[in-house]
């Protein structure tokens, strides 16, 4: 669409304008002020300058929870991904499926979140809940409270349960808007299952797969409240992401200065991520 | 392989159901009963659960304080969207790729980095532990979401739309919403829905902002599980009861989350 320069489109934006600077720039100058400083109490305050950002950057354990990050965010994408896909392929396209999938797809996302991480502890608990009796039925040691390995599958297990159907839903969305002309050029050409997908849908969706996966990105990397409530963290530091770790540093130790320096070195590592993102999937917009 | 294609959504809503099964399933089983049988379905069935949930004003007000938040904070969100969006489809004005991008950025956020600095900020000016401030601490990130799936249904209808009626001597203000807004009736329902879910489910912030009089029903079933000892039955009961709003909204959306998904680039 071509749009028309008018300056006084201002206008319309400033409500927005203001309402999100007052929640998100006065909080951030926050964050700023306390990165270079020190904290006595009473407001008083001492400059430390570059000090914390340098004291996280070299830190054993920053490195430690930004490790474990990436290896979550980068596995539960590994799954979810393949997985939406494969299974908004095979979704009723019309009839009654179509709303009871919808609809049932969609529960999990309209769950609060620490309610999803209570709902998991008492569904993968070893003696009580029904997956890790199960698994232990069947012989394995399954122990997500004392194994680091447990707690590393469940938590994957419970953001794979919790956030597949997102992709699910765009994926479909995606589908649903291929014409029918194409499908039947495809069969007509006499063209494999394999490459129909390869040529014809997986082009089509590529737009919404951006989306899902700029989206899960954002979402897996400020994971905190539901495994903070399965496992806490533990055991140990073991599924401690950078939330928790945050969050733990800021509210639970009150180490003010260092959290803020961590809390806008990893801003800076989301923003980086999406902004090229963004610039990639505008760039696709503007070619198609 | 064509016949047996039903199978992997089946399988897969099975996988969704059944966490969702064992919590209400427990919900109608007492704490001892949870804590010293297991058992498929609940061998003592009870309601006691949701009794206590229901008599007790601790327990309902969190719902109540939930739905009031989640409320504001939708209708907050898609009232300063609306023009906004408007302007991001319409119009080309100073500032208007990095200003979009700016508010991009908010939904990147992390709400643990604002946890802290909110907690200040709100109690300097006295909204701690209110509606509002939960409400408005959520704009955060459902603002700049309603502003780009809203600004993707506006870029779908043609302009000719508005130049059409400014021909025929309609006024900004009644094309606006005697024309424009019905015509994207569709699209405000997905960024309400949208809007519902973010603030629904959030909880780190909802629950640094509010001590009391304003705590949402997630935060009430962590601190009761804290302070009397773990009650799993009453937590299940609870649990169970978050699900519903959603599955009422999701209801009513059915036939458009789809659409929305595929136009508004949620």
């Amino acid at each position: 669409m071509n749009k028309t320069i008018n300056q006084k489109a201002w206008f319309f934006v400033i409500p927005v304008f203001v309402l999100v600077a007052f929640n998100a720039a006065i909080p951030l100058m926050t964050v700023v002020n306390y990165s270079f400083q020190e904290t006595f109490g009473n407001n008083v305050f001492a400059w430390e300058g570059t000090r914390w950002f340098k004291q996280i950057l070299l830190s054993e354990r920053f490195h430690a929870a930004l490790g474990r990050q990436i290896a979550f965010t980068f596995i539960i994408l590994l799954i979810q991904i393949p997985l939406g896909i494969g299974i908004a392929l095979t979704m009723p396209k019309k009839g009654w499926g179509v709303p009871v999938c919808l609809i049932l797809m969609s529960m999990p996302l309209l769950i609060p979140w620490n309610v999803v991480g209570a709902m998991w502890n008492i569904f993968a608990l070893p003696d009580i809940g029904f997956l890790g009796h199960s698994l232990n039925g069947l012989g394995f040691d399954y122990n997500f409270t004392q194994q680091p390995g447990d707690a590393w599958f469940t938590t994957i297990l419970m953001d794979v349960w919790h956030w597949t159907s997102l992709v699910v839903l765009l994926s479909y969305a995606g589908l649903n808007s291929i014409q029918p002309a194409y499908y039947q050029a495809a069969e007509i050409d006499g063209a494999s299952r394999w490459a129909t997908f390869r040529y014809i849908e997986l082009p089509k969706m590529k737009k919404v797969l951006t989306l899902a996966i700029l989206l899960r990105f954002m979402d897996s990397f400020m994971i905190y409240t539901e495994p903070f409530v399965l496992t806490g963290g533990g055991p140990g530091n073991t599924t401690a992401f950078l939330s928790i770790d945050l969050v733990k540093m800021a509210l639970g130790q009150f180490d003010l200065g260092p959290a803020a320096a961590m809390s806008l070195i990893y801003f800076f590592i989301v923003l980086l991520v999406c902004w090229v993102f963004y610039n990639l999937m505008m760039k696709n917009e503007a070619k198609s | 392989m064509k016949k047996y294609k039903w199978l992997v959504p089946t399988l897969y809503i099975i996988f969704l159901m059944l966490p969702i099964y064992w919590l209400i399933n427990m919900s109608f089983k007492t704490t001892t009963e949870i804590i010293n049988t297991y058992s498929l379905w609940p061998q003592k069935f009870t309601t006691e659960n949701y009794v206590k949930i229901f008599t007790d004003s601790t327990w309902y007000m969190g719902y109540v304080n939930s739905i009031t938040y989640t409320v504001f904070n939708t209708v907050i969100s898609v009232a300063a969207a609306l023009p906004a969006a408007y302007a991001f489809s319409r119009y080309k004005f100073l500032g208007d790729k990095h200003l979009f991008f700016w508010l991009l950025t908010n939904r990147m956020a992390p709400p643990a980095v604002f946890a802290l600095p909110f907690f200040q900020f709100y109690s300097s000016v006295n909204l701690f532990d209110t509606h509002i401030a939960v409400a408005l601490s959520h704009c955060l990130f459902n603002i700049p979401l309603a502003v780009w799936i809203l600004e993707g249904f506006m870029s779908a209808v043609p302009k000719e739309l508005d130049e059409t009626a400014y021909v025929d001597g309609y006024s900004f203000g009644r094309f606006f919403f005697k024309i424009f807004v019905p015509t994207i009736a569709a699209g405000i329902g997905i960024t309400m829905f949208f809007c519902f879910m973010f603030s629904w489910v959030e909880l780190l912030l909802a629950k640094t902002l509010t001590a009391t009089a304003a705590k949402p029903i997630a935060a009430t079933m962590t601190r009761t599980a804290s302070t009397s000892g773990y009650e799993l039955g009453l937590l299940a009961a609870a649990g169970t009861l978050t699900i519903i709003p959603g599955a009422i909204v999701i209801y009513f959306v059915k036939n458009y989350i789809a659409k929305g998904f595929a136009m508004g680039r949620v």
